[in-house]
């Protein structure tokens, strides 16, 4: 169990303590100050390089982590993967160990196959690896910034803040996580970020788009989806992917839509409270209508918004951090 | 005096373990009110003047402070709240301590800016601040108001309003707060 993310990796959220998780929001809650102020940098990480490797396309995540990087004054190599050497041949290893040569402090790292960033954190032992999504297995900053945006706008609607109210809102918060469960990385950190601050998790969507097994998932499936939408206090939606072939899993999408869509229709089951959430990007009329994604239930682009503070505190704490007790006198 | 006999830092970090209290609650209340009265005679249109408490050992005295001066001058100061930790140049050295909230709401720019800390030490804190500050306007000026002066400064810093001056060595460690002033040890 990891009880602090401080000077080491963000691989994944599975196996994360509470308190470790606890520690990054509230660290992010510090830097959503300077994301509101005129000059939004603060000198934390200057002199330290941060290389971003994007072997998938991204954007959201890409440019939230560069801009985060940057407003903690930390230097940014951007690899276009498209135009360097992979597309030759390099194999990761070397890619790896080039960039490292160039003398870096952390990679910020996506990649099409599951495991690649433990790969990665093994090669480069001294370098701090963070995990921007791995194949169908971890996108650890995704479940970080949608449980700081949960926490975030229930403690607003409780007149309090995030920072006071700790994990406490969490307890027995109940979340739905509907659609493509099976090849969803969001879904499986947001299930281990949720899990480890108290929350009850519940999962919806067609068969085929179910892990195969859910030994030691911390979820139940709803049978009955309309009435788990009733129930629910968060509603995460999830994109279907149509990169890893789910198109192949479900007869269409048109069928998808009307099993388990999130529909204007729908969207009349939910508790007046409920959030509604996805981590983009959209397929507006297939898993969420547009109109739904607009309304205000929808918390969609906060998530977006709460990217950057969170991942500043991903960066401060692994590469500034070290592990031993603090005092600062 | 049991209560604070033992306590942890504000970091939660070491603990701090009390030998003797040095000055009592009320000596720290004299204290700030002679501080208050000498920032009114210093400043004497308080229109300008904006009070920072630095995180976390400053809040309560900044938060006095401002009480004091609208007592004496019947005007209602601006406060704010700086945390320093992401501009420390000791970050390599010290790990990350436990961030606090920044809250700075006016333009600093054409501002006396008066920053209030517990215990002034090496003066590494007040560097991050100068620095911190920067990033919210162009004070007109910033003066320095600590309830403990310790001495060993490592940096050219002086305080313009001291409650208490106190010598002590470098392996001891202060504790100041409205409750009163303490010299023990950390572990």
């Amino acid at each position: 169990m990891i009880t602090s993310i401080r000077g080491g990796n963000l691989l994944s959220l599975n196996n994360v303590s509470k308190e470790a998780i606890l520690e990054v929001l509230d660290t992010a809650e510090s830097f959503v100050e300077v994301n509101k102020r005129t000059i939004k940098k603060v000198p934390a990480l200057k002199g330290r390089v941060v290389a971003s490797l994007f072997f998938e396309e991204s954007t959201r995540t890409r440019l939230s982590f560069e801009t985060a990087a940057k407003r903690l004054s930390a230097d940014v190599l951007s690899l276009a993967v498209a135009s360097s050497s992979v597309k030759k041949g390099e194999s990761l290893r070397d890619t790896i160990s080039t960039i490292d040569a160039l003398g870096i402090d952390a990679v910020v790292m996506r990649h099409q196959s599951s495991g690649a960033a433990l790969q990665v954190s093994r090669y480069v032992p001294h370098v701090h690896v963070l995990n921007a999504g791995d194949g169908q297995h971890q996108h650890p900053t995704q479940g970080l910034l949608d449980t700081f945006t949960v926490r975030q706008v229930l403690a607003e609607q409780r007149g309090t803040t995030g920072l006071e109210s700790g994990a406490e809102l969490f307890q027995g918060l109940r979340v739905l996580i509907v659609g493509d469960i099976r090849h969803s990385r969001v879904a499986r950190s947001d299930i281990a970020a949720y899990a480890a601050l108290g929350a009850e998790v519940r999962i919806a969507g067609p068969g085929t788009l179910l892990p195969s097994s859910l030994e030691g998932w911390p979820v139940t499936v709803v049978d009955d989806f309309d009435e788990a939408l009733a129930w629910a206090d968060v509603v995460g939606l999830l994109r279907l992917q149509k990169e890893r072939g789910t198109g192949s899993f479900v007869p269409g999408l048109g069928e998808f839509t009307q099993s388990f869509g999130l529909t204007l229709e729908r969207q009349k089951l939910l508790k007046p409270s409920a959030l509604i959430m996805h981590p983009g990007p959209m397929n507006r009329g297939v898993e969420i209508d547009s109109r739904v994604a607009d309304s205000s239930q929808a918390i969609i682009e906060r998530q977006v918004t709460n990217g950057v503070p969170v991942r500043m505190a991903a960066l401060y704490l692994t590469i500034a951090g070290t592990s031993e007790g603090s005092d600062n006198d | 005096m049991s209560s604070t006999n033992e306590r942890q830092t504000p970091n939660g970090g070491l603990t701090f373990f009390a030998k003797n209290q040095l000055l009592s609650a009320d000596d720290v209340a004299r204290g700030l009110k002679r501080m208050a009265h000498e920032i009114v005679e210093r400043n004497e249109l308080l229109d300008d003047v904006v009070i920072i408490g630095l995180q976390t050992g400053g809040k309560p005295f900044a938060e006095r402070i401002v009480e004091l001066l609208r007592d004496i001058s019947k005007s209602e100061v601006p406060m704010g709240m700086l945390d320093v930790s992401f501009y420390r140049d000791d970050l390599s050295l010290h790990p990350v301590a436990k961030s606090a909230q920044t809250i700075i709401d006016v333009d600093l720019t054409g501002k006396t800016v008066i920053l209030v800390d517990d215990v002034l030490y090496t003066g590494r804190t007040i560097r991050a601040s100068f620095n911190a500050l920067s990033d919210y306007g162009r004070p007109k000026a910033i003066q320095l108001c600590v309830m403990v002066d310790r001495g060993h400064r490592e940096l050219p810093i002086r305080p313009d309003f001291v409650g208490k001056n106190l010598p002590t060595s470098e392996v001891e460690a202060i504790v100041a707060n409205l409750e009163g002033v303490w010299i023990g040890e950390k572990k």
